[in-house]
């Protein structure tokens, strides 16, 4: 069946903009954003992420269900983390990886990205995992790229991190099982954070009993509470009976004057210590999405202590992204034909 | 429909052909490996009458399918566990149904990836007409001649039993 896609001059601005994830056919094609997922496939990542964490335990590190495969990661914004782990899952699925770090220039920057898309195209990729600065860059591109094609968001702007969010569920669950008694406390830069974002919504999209964020009035987006959250400003209220306590990078080079009195001082209210975990429930887990400031947002006791689970984060990364990456690809029969 | 010998009665028959194999020392000291789900049953049998003393090995080949993007991909229940080193032993490979010789292909392929057997035997319940590449079992319980349109289906895992389907698609 030959499905003819529509490539709108003008964005589509669909009734659900989340839509376009999907293929006519209902299956997962592109990962921008964990909205519209719903529960059913937020499961299904993980389930199969599941499945792909044995793979590591095995001699040969690799299963050749994308042979024959190419996956571009194209970076418009510096990564060491995500990058990596996307191309070793990209590689574990015997996936051939390219690597393009783009730096953006401010002029002619939509010309210059189709531009770049098209080339990139012409070269038979199968999938493009996409970091940007500018917030909707992988949407824009998923709108644009042939039908063939899977775009996945390795984090835009400060709007989305999708499989970021899921690593991080996916190590909640691991550790914790259900989600419907937890509470689970985001601390940080939330303002700027597309994590944070990511993460709110898989949170609340498996039912997690309780999702907090913690943080001064200025690094709160204005209409946090809507996104489903309790606010917290003061750390030691907010972390009181928690389950688990992510902490967010401060985005350093993010901020512009005034947003932070000091980092000393930032660490004084929100760092995470171990006198200040010790409010957490006894069994709490420490997660950070990385790289870490420590003695800014955490105490290197805690980072590096029993209950952080932060280097277990990156390993779970590589299975959630062989996941997303298996699963958007599994869908080629009939669109290719 | 022919009728079918009860399943417990070719188990019987594979595990007396692996006795054998093990007592002239064709076969040294096996692991045994079983193909998810069928495979799985039928090498817990096997298993446990052979007295094997390592534990049972699974596979599952979803990985490895070469239909995959035919078919798409399903979380599976379970994933692959070997929980041993194959690295230079003996393997019997245990699946129910022998039929185009895919599912032993994609089995021999992951097999690989953990290691490299000194040997693999395969046993299956049933081998049927309909072969796409060059495989053959090692042991069969059962051979059976088959139209196009019928398939095995094993249930299990306990009773293991087996009817014949017709396919009411091609």
């Amino acid at each position: 069946m030959a499905v003819n896609f529509v490539r709108p001059k003008i964005p589509k601005l669909a009734s659900d903009p989340w839509a376009i994830q999907f293929d006519s056919e209902g299956r997962l094609r592109h990962l921008l954003t964990i909205e519209g997922l719903g529960p059913e496939w937020v499961t299904r990542i993980l389930d199969t992420a599941e499945n792909f964490m044995s793979v590591t335990d095995r001699e040969v590190k690799k299963v050749p269900l994308l042979r024959g495969r190419t996956v571009v990661n194209l970076f418009f914004e510096s990564s060491t983390r995500t990058r990596t782990t996307f191309e070793l899952a990209a590689k574990r699925l015997s996936a051939d990886v390219l690597n393009l770090n783009i730096s953006t220039s401010a002029a002619t920057k939509g010309e210059s990205l189709l531009d770049t898309l098209r080339n990139i195209e012409a070269m038979q990729a199968d999938m493009f995992v996409v970091r940007h600065d500018k917030s909707g860059a992988a949407h824009f591109i998923a709108r644009h790229v042939a039908p063939h094609v899977s775009v996945l968001n390795a984090g835009d702007g400060r709007h989305a991190h999708p499989t970021q969010a899921l690593l991080d569920v996916f190590t909640i669950r691991r550790i914790k099982g259900d989600f419907t008694p937890l509470r689970v406390a985001i601390v940080g830069d939330i303002l700027h954070s597309r994590v944070a974002r990511s993460q709110i919504h898989a949170l609340n999209t498996l039912n997690t009993g309780e999702v907090r964020v913690i943080a001064p009035r200025t690094l709160l987006p204005a209409d946090v509470e809507k996104l489903g959250v309790r606010v917290f400003h003061d750390m030691r209220e907010g972390l009181r009976d928690v389950d688990v306590v992510i902490m967010l990078r401060l985005q350093r080079e993010r901020m512009e004057g005034g947003l932070l009195p000091t980092e000393q001082e930032f660490f004084r209210l929100y760092g995470l210590t171990e006198e200040k975990l010790a409010l957490a429930r006894p069994d709490a887990i420490v997660m950070h999405p990385g790289p870490a400031n420590r003695g800014v947002e955490i105490d290197s006791r805690v980072a590096d202590g029993p209950q952080s689970v932060i280097l277990q984060q990156v390993s779970n990364g590589i299975a959630v992204r062989m996941a997303v990456m298996a699963l958007c690809m599994a869908r080629r029969s009939e669109d290719n034909a | 429909m022919a009728a079918i010998t009860p399943v417990e009665t070719l188990i019987d028959r594979l595990s007396a052909g692996l006795r054998e194999n093990i007592e002239a020392g064709t076969l040294h000291d096996p692991l045994m490996v079983g193909i998810h789900s069928g495979g799985v049953w039928v090498a817990e049998r096997l298993h446990a009458k052979l007295g094997l003393s390592e534990p049972l090995g699974k596979l599952n080949i979803a990985f490895y399918r070469d239909d995959f993007t035919h078919i798409g991909l399903h979380p599976q229940v379970s994933p692959s566990s070997l929980p041993f080193d194959i690295e230079g032993r003996d393997i019997v490979l245990v699946d129910d149904v022998l039929y185009t010789g895919r599912t032993i292909r994609a089995a021999m392929n992951e097999l690989f990836d953990f290691g490299r057997p000194a040997r693999v035997l395969l046993a299956v319940l049933y081998a049927r007409n309909g072969r796409e590449l060059p495989i053959q079992a090692d042991l069969v319980g059962e051979s059976l001649t088959l139209g196009r349109h019928e398939h095995i289906h094993l249930h299990g895992p306990d009773p293991l039993t087996v009817t014949i389907e017709q396919s009411v698609e091609d």
